[in-house]
């Protein structure tokens, strides 16, 4: 499948910085995502990547640069302001409230409350049932805290959330680090669902295999500089990886030195 | 994603697990009753007259008022000591209201405008009190310890030079109604309300079935909702039964129809019944559940103790929240205060001394995990009646007063202990 990248941006970062005591984390980058399509976003531990799209979901305030959404700028300065503009972000973390129910965690900051102004515990645990028989249908700790939850379930759970509100850019940060095999098939085979519903994904990923496997086109980060964007069918694995090391484009190898 | 871990949950339930009991609930609850009837039985069934239970009620009421709001505090990872001098204060500035103040703008001691005006100022400077404390907290990152330990020596003080250190009473006899003994609903209306509070309990019962049973998820075996409905209504019913059968005292009833101009005919008794601060702490206990469970201030305040991280990139403002929860503890401070006052019929300095120990150690006992997350308010006041009941027993078996509080102590100890080695066995966090 080829991605019409004519249009408008779905999401635009560009010329973005953030300084944390006089140390640059991320400097002067710009990274652009289309509807429908998977945007790596690779490079070391401290290369930055976390930092920038930590900008994105309102975690942490810009110090320099500007965001993009359908072309217009916009300011998110708090998660809040993120999820309004419909940018959801599944943590690495998974950032789930350990001690409550699953329906409680898909629910979180955004409760169903009844006329009377209370939270409406039946109706959002109905409403995750119906969306984990979507996602995960062996899923069936509904009343148990998350705690009790295998990691596949708990990625699943933290999936469902950014998934129930309509997301339409969602930021994964690596998605498959804490589970197995199986279980990184299905958040594969549900990044592909998701792209088809024309959602654009920004993955933030370690493994060089699973951004092969999964995206479109990459943008490397070194040092909180980017290296560069490539398509994913112009390049291989060692294009990448000495992306990701040396902190060179493909195409400057030959002259470089 | 396979589940085989679902399988186990589908094998024979027992008798107990149909109930869906809460099982550290039930331990609490057996821990009460043993510590009840081995009391009885040591003071050869004095302990559990109903003269004791009324005064044994009346005594864990203040401290299971801030019990309450204890809870909210250490779920979302923070600690509250200044609870005792907040308590003091309020108390304080109540009683300079009551007995100098007003009087001072030709509002005399006895007039009905007293208590009204006594408790709202008292409630105001609390909750006020508790949202200085909460933003401390909260804004400025002062950890909750060091500000309620500064809050500690200094409110309590402040109170003292509001009343130069002098004890203060009479107080107005409107407000003396909410300290207990002078304060009860009689019989008759005490078994209206007890009445009227099994209704709610059956309905209750009834209406998260039909719930379930609408949004078609399981639901318990109809006889074990009819068992937990039983139970709930035999021991609100007999909780009023009790508390009616403790008459009032010749003397005191005598002069209770000499201030009507009436005689007393003979042989009349009546009981006391359920006294206005236990109608408060009920009420307190019945509002703070609900805020614990069906509002988004108390999902929260829980999912913010399980992990503040995940609480904020929710976009839950977890600064205001601090302030919230603070401010609920500094009006239930406020709230005590009313009662402690009104039971002791005067202020003096050292009300609510140690109070924040008993408080924290209450909402210990009752399972209020201090590593955030956990805790429940029915926990919290079923701790304190258990802290009350060990003191109390001990005055009545005539223990000393230091090995009283060696033993309260050790309890509070042995009591996270059986806490954690049941965590650990049931593998709950």
């Amino acid at each position: 499948m080829t991605i019409d990248r004519s249009g408008t941006p779905l999401v635009e970062m560009r010329n973005m910085s953030i300084s944390f005591g006089g140390i640059n984390a991320v400097d002067d980058v710009s990274v652009d995502l289309y509807p429908g399509e998977v945007v790596g976003l690779l490079g070391h531990n401290g290369a930055g990547k976390s930092t920038l799209i930590k900008m994105l979901s309102g975690a942490y305030k810009p110090s320099g640069g500007q965001i993009f959404v359908d072309g217009n700028p916009v300011q998110i300065h708090s998660p809040r302001d993120a999820r309004e503009l419909n940018i959801e972000t599944i943590y690495q973390t998974l950032a789930l409230a350990d001690n409550l129910d699953a329906a409680s965690n898909l629910f979180l900051g955004r409760e169903l409350i009844s006329p009377l102004g209370f939270v409406d515990d039946a109706a959002m645990e109905a409403e995750t049932r119906k969306i984990m028989g979507r996602l995960n249908p062996n899923f069936r700790k509904f009343a148990a805290p998350v705690s009790a939850l295998s990691g596949g379930q708990r990625q699943s759970v933290a999936i469902a959330r950014a998934v129930y509100f309509n997301a339409r850019i969602l930021i994964m940060d690596e998605p498959t680090a804490a589970l197995g095999p199986h279980e990184t098939q299905m958040v594969a085979e549900l990044i592909q669902q998701l792209k088809a519903e024309g959602i654009g994904i920004f993955l933030i990923d370690h493994d060089v295999h699973a951004v092969m496997e999964l995206c479109d086109r990459a943008s490397v980060m070194k040092n909180g500089k980017l290296v560069g964007t490539v398509d994913i069918p112009d390049v291989t694995d060692d294009d990448l990886l000495s992306m990701i090391i040396l902190g060179k484009k493909p195409g400057e190898d030959a002259n470089a030195d | 994603m396979s589940d085989a871990s679902q399988a186990t949950t589908q094998t024979k339930r027992s008798f107990v697990q149909s109930l869906e009991l809460d099982m550290r609930l039930m331990g609490m609850i057996g821990a009460f009753i043993l510590i009840a009837v081995a009391f009885n039985f040591i003071t050869g069934g004095n302990f559990l007259s109903p003269r004791n239970i009324f005064n044994l009620t009346i005594q864990t009421v203040s401290v299971a008022i801030m019990a309450t709001g204890m809870v909210f505090v250490i779920v979302t990872r923070h600690i509250d000591l200044s609870v005792g001098a907040v308590l003091a204060i309020c108390s304080a500035i109540m009683a300079m209201t009551q007995a100098r103040w007003l009087p001072g703008l030709g509002i005399d001691l006895g007039s009905p405008l007293i208590a009204p005006i006594a408790i709202l100022i008292g409630l105001a400077v609390g909750t006020l009190i508790g949202a200085f404390n909460g933003w401390l907290i909260g804004y400025q990152g002062i950890p909750a310890f060091i500000v309620t330990l500064g809050g500690f020596l200094i409110w309590r003080y402040a109170g003292w030079y509001l009343t130069q250190g002098q004890t203060i009473a009479p107080l107005n006899e409107t407000f003396i109604l909410f300290g207990g003994s002078e304060g009860t609903l009689g019989e008759a209306l005490s078994w209206v309300v007890g009445i009227l509070a099994a209704i709610a309990a059956v309905y209750g019962v009834w209406a998260a079935r039909q719930s379930r049973i609408r949004h078609e998820f399981p639901t318990k075996p109809l006889w074990a909702e009819f068992s937990l409905a039983g139970i709930a209504v035999v021991a609100i019913l007999g909780f009023v039964a009790t508390l009616n059968a403790y008459s009032i005292p010749k003397g005191k009833l005598r002069r209770m129809f000499e201030a009507r101009g009436e005689v007393m005919p003979d042989g009349f008794t009546q009981g006391h019944g359920l006294p206005i601060s236990v109608l408060i702490l009920i009420l307190v206990a019945v509002v703070m559940t609900i805020v614990a469970r069906k509002t988004r201030l108390g999902r929260y305040i829980f999912a913010t103790g399980g992990n503040p991280d995940a609480a904020e990139l929710s976009g839950i403002n977890t600064r205001l929240l601090t302030v919230k929860v603070f401010a609920i503890m500094g009006f239930l401070c406020a709230l005590s205060a009313v009662v402690a006052q009104a039971r002791l019929q005067s202020h003096a300095n050292d009300i609510g001394t140690l109070d924040e120990l008993r408080v924290i150690a209450a909402a210990v006992i009752g399972g209020t995990a201090l590593s955030g997350g956990a805790g429940t308010i029915y926990g919290a006041i079923l701790g304190a009646l258990i802290m009350q009941s060990l003191t109390s027993g001990m005055g009545m078996v005539g223990v000393d007063s230091p090995l009283q509080n060696i033993v309260v102590g050790a309890v509070l100890v042995f009591a996270v202990w059986i806490d954690i080695q049941y965590r650990k066995r049931t593998g709950i966090k």
